[in-house]
């Protein structure tokens, strides 16, 4: 459906099935008459870390839910390291869950809590005790695994969530929404655990999120979904960078957004004009032709401004209005007699890039290529 | 009152103050007319002697307690032996509530479980459908039932029509019968506290058991009942508290054998042939007993809302 966007396509590299450690093959979700998930086929690769991305709605959740066998699949396969799971009850499936609410048994003790899926698994309640404490030590909780949920703080909670999920192995592990009811402080704190966890354990990660920038942070490949649809799969840098659609463009990061039309296509460039007759060359894409109307994206970061105008791509604006954020100014610029611009200079880079006042009339510049034609 | 609410500080809170004494009224004059009035009542005259066309004597006698534990032969002279008549009635009924409570228990935890799992839409129609035959009076259900267990009524009628049985089976004058009276007036009881204990249970963590490959059995045993425990023992004491009292199911379904405590009350108070000090005595017997299983529960309760923090 979705091709897979990096250079190196890994399907060719692959021989074995083994290393795909999900493999979800055109499965669909309806209930009744409304399909939540529309025909997804992707792979998951083993030992990585996989992020399902989308506003809430597309989808994503009912996708993890079907891999652990909560919600039925209505069409379509869904195989474990080749084996077809998608008729096994959850407690026959060799994956485990951190829930969004943790879902931690009130009425047991931490230790408890933790050892519950050992002990379900066979283990002896002794043995199963002593392994809940190794996994509780390695999320640095060991000085509570007397107390009760309720007497744990949400982040710990948290902690308590993913080593009861840990515990057993699990071939396959997945996150949903795990973060998001954590502070920022602590989200960030948790994203780098999280990430490392990963890489200790080498077990095969499937996190579920709404924030981009969460899944960027942490993904090794991410597929953005919406409305039921996988719209793009690839790397954080391949989503970022080179975004397939409007959808994924306008999900991922900040960008701007303008509605061009196509002039011109020679040499792998296209020569488009947007709003007031202003002219721009972007990198060419294979189902865009000559006269068509698209969008085009050009992260505000790739832009800079100056009194003359630069190299490569130079359009006439005057500022509007500066915007301080901390580690950036954000610069928004109205294009004469086009659409608006938004600019994003670095803190750091001040002294190499100027900055104007509102009202200034300036250039707004962009490397060659750096503006992105997007498939609707 | 005004004192204490002098004290109390600013007139804002002398206002509330006001307010909730006489808000609090109509619970304390309800509490004191209608259960602490009549239990003093009884306590005082279990410990009265009796008059023998009912009513009472004042005068101060143990002989309603003494009847009730000790055998002291025909003419009240021989020496004492336990008395195991009404232990025995004792007993039963405490077996026949049991049975009962554990029949409604095994029918009305599913029912609830039922109710609660519905859309949240319909589930107050599945209560109100719960509470519908209750509408009608007790005494009537009771005879109804009996109507309808008796050897020539419609049950026995169907299994014969359906070759199940060749004869009737005597359903009516069983303890069997009784429980099964007790088990139909005391049901609703039993489905509407644990309905409301499930209804606020957290599914999330059925689905955490199940992910950590718990069968659902074990997750009803190790995660569903104890989250949902106080509406159980609520359910329990419910059904079993009236059902130890109870004499309309087993007058009219026991019959003269499977007497219970609840019916050995009533002949106390009723006709000429009472003895009102020994029917109070009996029933301040059974309510200290109800009241030390009620006592056993608020420790238990105490305890776990302890450990939960």
């Amino acid at each position: 459906m979705v091709e897979e966007t990096s250079a190196t396509g890994w399907e060719t590299q692959l021989s074995k099935n083994e290393q795909i450690a999900i493999d979800v093959r055109d499965a669909v979700k309806r209930y009744g008459d409304f399909t939540a998930l529309k025909t997804i086929s992707l792979s998951i690769k083993d030992n990585e870390f996989f992020t399902l991305l989308g506003p809430s709605g597309c989808g994503k959740t009912t996708l993890l839910r079907m891999i652990a066998g909560f919600e039925d699949v209505t069409e379509g396969g869904i195989f474990l390291y080749g084996d077809e799971i998608e008729n096994l009850p959850p407690y026959q499936r060799p994956v485990n869950t951190v829930f969004q609410n943790y879902a931690l048994f009130p009425h047991m003790t931490i230790l408890d809590n933790v050892a519950f899926g050992l002990e379900m698994r066979g283990a002896n309640k002794s043995d199963a005790r002593k392994k809940a404490g190794e996994m509780l030590e390695l999320v640095q909780l060991s000085q509570f695994s007397a107390r009760k949920p309720s007497q744990l703080s949400g982040g710990q909670q948290q902690r308590v969530a993913l080593a009861r999920a840990l515990a057993p192995q699990p071939k396959v592990l997945l996150l949903d929404e795990p973060l998001s009811a954590l502070d920022l402080k602590l989200r960030k704190a948790m994203q780098l655990e999280l990430k490392h966890l990963q890489r200790e354990t080498g077990i095969t990660f499937i996190f579920v999120t709404h924030d981009q920038e969460e899944a960027l942070t942490m993904s090794d490949r991410i597929a953005v979904m919406s409305a039921g649809e996988l719209q793009q799969l690839g790397s954080p840098n391949d989503i970022y960078e080179r975004p397939r659609n409007m959808f994924v463009a306008d999900f991922i990061g900040e960008t701007n957004l303008l509605e061009v039309s196509v002039d011109k296509v020679e040499n792998g460039r296209a020569i488009c004009h947007l709003g007031g007759g202003h002219e721009l060359t972007c990198n060419a894409v294979d189902e865009v032709g000559v006269g068509s109307k698209v969008h085009l994206s050009i992260r505000p970061e790739r832009l800079f401004m100056s009194e003359e105008p630069a190299e490569g791509e130079s359009l006439k604006a005057k500022v509007r209005e500066n915007i301080f954020v901390g580690t950036d100014i954000t610069t928004i610029l109205d294009l004469a007699d086009g659409p608006e611009f938004i600019v994003r200079t670095s803190n750091s880079d001040r002294g190499n890039k100027r900055i104007f006042e509102p009202g200034t009339d300036m250039y707004v510049n962009m490397e060659v290529g750096a503006a992105r034609l997007l498939v609707d | 009152m005004a004192a204490g609410a002098a004290s109390g500080g600013s007139a804002v809170t002398d206002t509330y103050k006001d307010a909730r004494t006489w808000l609090l009224l109509p619970a304390w004059l309800t509490l004191t007319i209608l259960v602490a009035a009549p239990v003093f009542m009884m306590l005082i005259y279990s410990f009265l002697t009796k008059e023998f066309r009912g009513g009472v004597i004042w005068e101060f006698s143990l002989a309603a307690y003494d009847q009730f534990f000790f055998d002291r032969g025909l003419f009240g002279d021989d020496p004492a032996k336990i008395e195991w008549t009404y232990i025995l009635i004792f007993w039963r009924s405490i077996w026949q509530a049991g049975a009962a409570t554990i029949l409604s228990l095994v029918i009305g935890f599913p029912t609830a479980y039922f109710i609660a799992t519905r859309p949240e839409k319909s589930r107050p129609l599945w209560v109100f459908l719960i509470t519908i035959p209750y509408w009608v009076n007790l005494l009537i259900r009771t005879v109804s039932m009996k109507f309808l267990l008796r050897d020539q009524g419609p049950l026995n009628d169907f299994l014969i029509n359906i070759g199940l049985i060749d004869s009737p089976i005597h359903i009516v004058n069983t303890n069997f019968a009784v429980q099964l009276g007790l088990f139909y007036s005391y049901l609703p009881f039993m489905v509407l506290p644990i309905y409301a204990a499930v209804e606020r249970y957290n599914f999330s963590l059925s689905e955490a058991a199940a992910d950590l490959y718990a069968t659902k059995a074990t997750t009803l045993r190790r995660i569903l009942l104890p989250a949902v425990k106080p509406g159980v023992i609520a359910g329990c004491i419910l059904v079993f508290v009236p059902s130890m009292g109870s004499f309309l199911a087993p007058d009219l379904l026991g019959g003269a054998k499977n007497f219970m405590i609840g019916s050995l009350i009533e002949e106390q108070f009723k006709g000429n042939a009472g003895n009102w000090p020994f029917g109070a005595a009996a029933s301040m017997i059974l309510m200290s007993m109800v009241l030390v299983l009620l006592m056993f529960y608020a420790r238990q309760q105490a305890k776990s809302e302890k450990a939960e923090g």
